[in-house]
């Protein structure tokens, strides 16, 4: 069972929608799952959708081979469109289901002074999730 | 502004090459230029190359440049130029024929050195198998020790029979290794019977990237054959 009582001060959350597991896996259906889970875990009022998403969403430049690529100028370069996508949306908070994303997620922030943290799903889901056992909060 | 093409000295191997190994019998032709996937493309631009041009250049039969220039490195194979063409024109897999055309000591060191610590080590950072094993077991004796609510936490390791075989981002062991925790706790929560491998246990296949298909293989042929050896039912990539 997940709780999204944690999130009192109303942290506003987004996601990402990683290439090879939306637009290039399972498609649109998999991205509604992710926002189905994420709005159960974080407060449905709290999750604000980019522009364009799911199998239209941009690459955020980490997918590839890019990241160990040793192209860090080209790869902070692409990843502009996507951390202005970003911003656009106010989030406090990105989650980011590929770990590729994430770490191209967390650099683009830091280099071009976006205030938002990164997150895994699973991170999200635990910060919820309510044990059958003891009834507390993971 | 975006400088022309020079159409120096042609030859079209390559067209023909692509055109034979992209599915549908080479869809390359059907480009209508109309420039739907450099409109979408976050590597549009970087260093005066995007897709539309790119391949022009191959349609033209401009060996030399196509298989000389860097931008296949630059564009991340993200497909987002596919679903936009009107024509389903694969630019995607066109970058990937070019990546295969690069030998091995020109594919980007960091790209080839992931996988051939993959193929060494089973994982592409190249950490050592009693490495792993004694990271997670660690992980989880913490874990329960310190947590009141988890003092039943598994962290399974080769455990045959499992239902489930989950494999692991080999960057999170490597920076973020307490971020693996709240994995195993949703999965023992929800009753999940699972295990880890103490080999290949890698989910991220950097041979997908530089291009060569035999170290592609390999890397997902090994993994396959430790689920199969485990009785694993079902794979969960985590990455």
């Amino acid at each position: 069972m997940v709780d999204p009582s944690w999130n009192k001060e109303g942290i506003k959350v987004t996601c990402q929608d990683p290439c090879n597991l939306v637009r290039k896996g399972l498609g649109d259906s998999v991205a509604d799952d992710l926002r189905f889970v994420i709005k159960h875990v974080a407060g449905e009022e709290n999750f604000v959708d980019m522009w364009p998403n799911k199998s239209n969403n941009y690459c955020c430049g980490g997918g590839g081979g890019y990241l160990q690529s040793g192209f860090v100028e080209k790869r902070r370069a692409f990843g502009r469109i996507k951390f202005d996508q970003i911003q656009a949306t106010g989030a406090d908070i990105v989650v980011t289901p590929c770990h590729n994303c994430r770490s191209q997620i967390t650099d683009i922030g830091q280099v071009y002074g976006g205030k938002y943290q990164t997150v895994h799903l699973w991170s999200l889901i635990v910060k919820a999730m309510v044990r059958k056992s003891t009834a507390t909060p993971g | 502004m975006s400088q022309p093409i020079v159409i120096g000295k042609r030859k079209s191997r390559f067209k023909e090459l692509a055109q034979a190994a992209i599915p549908g019998g080479g869809n390359l032709d059907l480009c209508l230029t109309c420039s739907s996937c450099v409109n979408g493309c976050p590597a549009s631009g970087i260093s005066d190359m995007d897709p539309r041009k790119f391949l022009r250049m191959v349609l033209l039969g401009l060996d030399e440049e196509v298989l000389q220039t860097p931008w296949i490195w630059w564009c991340s194979m993200c497909q987002r130029c596919r679903r936009a063409c009107p024509m389903g024109v694969d630019i995607g897999a066109l970058v990937f024929m070019a990546r295969q055309q690069w030998s091995r000591e020109n594919t980007p060191k960091g790209i080839q050195k992931s996988c051939d610590l993959h193929l060494e080590f089973g994982n592409s950072t190249g950490i050592r198998r009693e490495d792993w094993v004694s990271l997670c077991a660690e992980l989880a004796e913490e874990t329960r020790q310190q947590e009141e609510d988890w003092k039943d936490l598994p962290a399974p390791m080769d455990k045959k029979g499992a239902g489930y075989y989950l494999n692991q981002n080999a960057k999170e062991p490597t920076v973020e290794p307490e971020e693996m925790i709240p994995l195993w706790k949703i999965l023992h929560e929800v009753g999940i019977d699972w295990t880890y491998s103490s080999e290949q246990w890698d989910a991220v296949n950097y041979c997908m990237f530089s291009g060569d298909d035999r170290d592609w293989e390999a890397v997902v042929r090994r993994q396959s054959e430790i689920v199969n050896d485990l009785g694993c039912k079902t794979l969960i990539n985590t990455e």
